[in-house]
């Protein structure tokens, strides 16, 4: 049997060869094929959240369009090729000039911490190549670091604050205490949410930054503060701590029983892995913004079984973001006919599209932000999870044109032209 | 002052775990002259010896805090036995590189096995709650850690101070050569030392499994912190480092609540205080320096 199967496969790759070439057959490659290189933390706090699953859906994506458009799709071969950032800047630029310069990578994904995705960024700007940051939160790569080449496609901190933010105050309380990791992208968030808050008619009574990354992992004194602050008190804890610090952090809050004194938790930034790592009994009730969740939709469903099938764990959205970002790239490449940057470049740029993860998406022209719609969304209690990692459950539907931060306030230089 | 105090007895309780692990710190650095630069990763392996007896066995978290301790101990004599026995004569620095090398071993391989994001483990019911202690309502698993962990230190000081065991291992300790002229297998103790000193950081493990992120990682970032705390005790004195266990506890609680941003830091600004006084930490003796 075995041996069948290789004849029919070898017949196959050989009349494939032979065969005329499927799709347009009239892509340009300058070096031959197209290679998609994956950056990500694949160590460390980081790696359950995009990591090698991350850059498997990079591959996905790749295998998916050859399946689709036949092996010369976009004129050549597609190879993934992936690295290990560990969260440090200089090694993540590194790696992206080594991609760009050695590998010929054609464009760079994933890419999560703020700090690496600036870093990369300015790499991507100087070697003119394109990057998809989709890992990475911070709203930087679209306004002052912004720069022709790189596109920002999953999320990001303003929209993040604007949902959650937004939401919570209108739904849940008006007065908060936000605690915040003292680096980039905690920063980040204390300032958006702040404004967002304000905006909706809330208030900060204070905001305190822990340290970052906590190695005590005691935030038993912030608990305790919550409680016993006058004047007024607060009803929302807003915590903007990711991974393992947010583990720890939803673990004492619920030690020290701060729902039932009536203060709400919102969180600004949630994984469904974080999710799966808490049980949702711990997070029960928790409202949150997200991009895409894998019970979004039958679509979405569908390829997270195909995900699940690969790699045994249900998708994060930054994975799924990877995928969507990998076949987009694809798709430019055969509308542009060239694996050319510029001509690639142009077009994505005012591109409209809606694929499983991006719904009634627009590659936004004068930042390269991709806005599309965002969601408010709920972690269930644990009566109603009906499945293994079926944890959430969807609140409202935040449209494209309102989940992202408008033309007006950007200070990208490409936006002010 | 209500908040100060509450805030104090708070900072008691992350001293209670930085006591405990210190603690083995001490023993073992005092008799064997470890730099034990496994500790974190060992205090890991007692929460993860909890998850898994707890989670996948059943067993509830009273015998998980006496099965994961006797097991981490376990793993520690084999590695005593193993690969440590070989290099007490040579430069303490051979023995920190050993241990730090396996620190990153046993991590990877748990990370490899359990990813990095960690993995649940809730508060045994009996404990769950809070209870009033006068000023507020405090949760019941912190009052029980605090307490448990005041009777571990109370019996090990008692083990070693007030029984014959506790004579060898100081004597030991002292003049290891003069000992074995009396006639005492000193190296037959050094493994079963060992074993106690981790022993005791897979005791803290567990009893952070309810309150903490159980991951791969969540040792390695509290080794620094427990080193200086047995820098600022004196080197090997088992009374310091409680007693600095439970002062950086309640240092860094109050830090975190008047000025956050210094709450990780105080305890290194006070460990180059003491340092610069007492070049010797708040209880060594000269020597042990």
């Amino acid at each position: 049997m075995k041996r069948w199967g290789a004849l029919i496969c070898a017949l196959a790759i050989v009349l494939g060869l032979w065969g005329p070439a499927s799709g347009q057959g009239t892509v340009k490659l300058m070096h031959g094929k197209v290679v998609l290189g994956v950056i990500n933390d694949q160590s460390g706090v980081y790696a359950d959240i995009t990591g090698k699953n991350g850059a498997e859906a990079v591959r996905m994506a790749a295998e998916d369009f050859v399946k689709k458009y036949g092996p010369n799709a976009v004129g050549g071969p597609i190879e993934v090729i992936s690295a290990d950032h560990q969260n440090k800047p200089d090694l993540g630029a590194s790696k992206a000039a080594e991609f760009y310069d050695r590998n010929n990578a054609n464009a760079i994904i994933d890419v999560p911490t703020s700090s690496v995705a600036i870093a990369v960024a300015n790499v991507a700007g100087q070697k003119k190549r394109v990057l998809m940051v989709v890992g990475g939160a911070t709203t930087a790569v679209t306004n002052a670091n912004c720069n022709k080449y790189t596109f920002h496609w999953a999320y990001d901190t303003y929209m993040l604050a604007n949902g959650t933010g937004t939401e919570v105050t209108k739904r849940i309380g008006k007065k908060w205490y936000i605690l915040y990791p003292n680096y980039a992208y905690g920063q980040d968030m204390n300032r958006t949410f702040s404004t967002a808050i304000q905006k909706s008619g809330g208030k900060v009574m204070l905001s305190d930054p822990t340290p970052f990354p906590n190695e005590t992992e005691d935030f038993s004194t912030f608990m305790i503060k919550a409680r016993t602050l006058r004047p007024g008190g607060v009803n929302v804890l807003g915590a903007m701590q990711a991974g393992q610090d947010l583990v720890n952090l939803v673990k004492q809050f619920n030690e020290f029983g701060l729902r039932q004194q009536g203060i709400n938790l919102a969180i600004g930034l949630l994984f469904i892995s974080d999710i799966h790592s808490l049980t949702p009994a711990a997070l029960e009730g928790t409202l949150f913004t997200t991009p895409w969740e894998w019970t979004l939709d039958k679509e979405s469903r569908e390829w997270a079984d195909r995900f699940m099938a690969r790699t045994k764990v249900r998708p994060s959205f930054t994975q799924a973001g990877n995928y969507s970002a990998a076949w987009q790239y694809l798709e430019a490449v055969r509308r542009a006919g060239t694996d050319d940057a510029d001509k690639v470049v142009a077009a994505l740029e005012g591109y409209k599209f809606s694929d499983f993860f991006a719904h009634n998406a627009e590659v936004r022209k004068q930042d390269h932000a991709v806005i599309k719609d965002a969601y408010v969304a709920q972690v269930k209690g644990p009566s109603e999870v009906k499945e293994p990692w079926d944890y959430v459950k969807f609140v409202s539907k935040i449209p494209a044109n309102e989940a992202f931060q408008p033309l007006s306030e950007n200070l990208c230089n490409m936006a002010k032209r | 002052m209500e908040t100060i105090l509450v805030q104090v007895f708070n900072g008691l309780i992350s001293g209670a775990f930085y006591a405990l692990l210190s603690l083995g710190l001490a023993i073992i650095f005092g008799m064997l002259h470890v730099v034990n630069f496994m500790h974190g990763a060992l205090y890991m392996l007692g929460a993860f010896a909890a998850y898994l007896l707890g989670v996948q066995l059943g067993v509830s978290f009273w015998w998980a805090l006496i099965i994961a301790p006797l097991a981490v101990g376990a793993v520690g004599f084999v590695l005593e036995r193993t690969l440590l026995r070989w290099l007490y004569n040579l430069d303490v620095l051979y023995n920190l590189l050993l241990t730090f090398g396996l620190t990153l071993v046993i991590q990877d391989a748990m990370r490899l096995r359990f990813g990095v994001q960690g993995v649940p483990y809730s508060i045994p019911a009996q404990l769950r709650g809070a209870v009033p202690i006068g000023f507020m309502f405090f949760p019941t698993y912190r009052l029980f850690v605090l307490g448990f962990s005041i009777l571990i230190c109370l019996g090990v000081w008692w083990l070693i101070e007030r029984t014959r065991v506790g004579m060898i291992i100081r004597a030991s300790t002292e003049n290891p050569a003069l000992t074995r002229a009396l006639g005492v297998d000193v190296d037959r103790w050094i493994p079963l030392v060992f074993a106690f000193g981790v022993g005791l950081a897979g005791l803290a493990g567990v009893l952070a499994a309810p309150m903490r992120n159980i991951s791969p990682l969540m040792g390695s970032d509290l080794i620094i912190t427990t080193f200086a705390i047995v820098v600022i005790g004196g080197m090997g004195s088992i009374f310091g480092s409680v007693v600095t266990g439970f002062l950086v506890g309640v240092i860094s609680a109050l830090g975190a609540v008047y000025y956050p941003p210094a709450a990780n830091t105080l305890v290194f600004v006070l460990m180059a205080f003491v340092l610069l006084l007492r070049p010797s930490g708040l209880f060594g003796s000269p020597e042990a320096g």
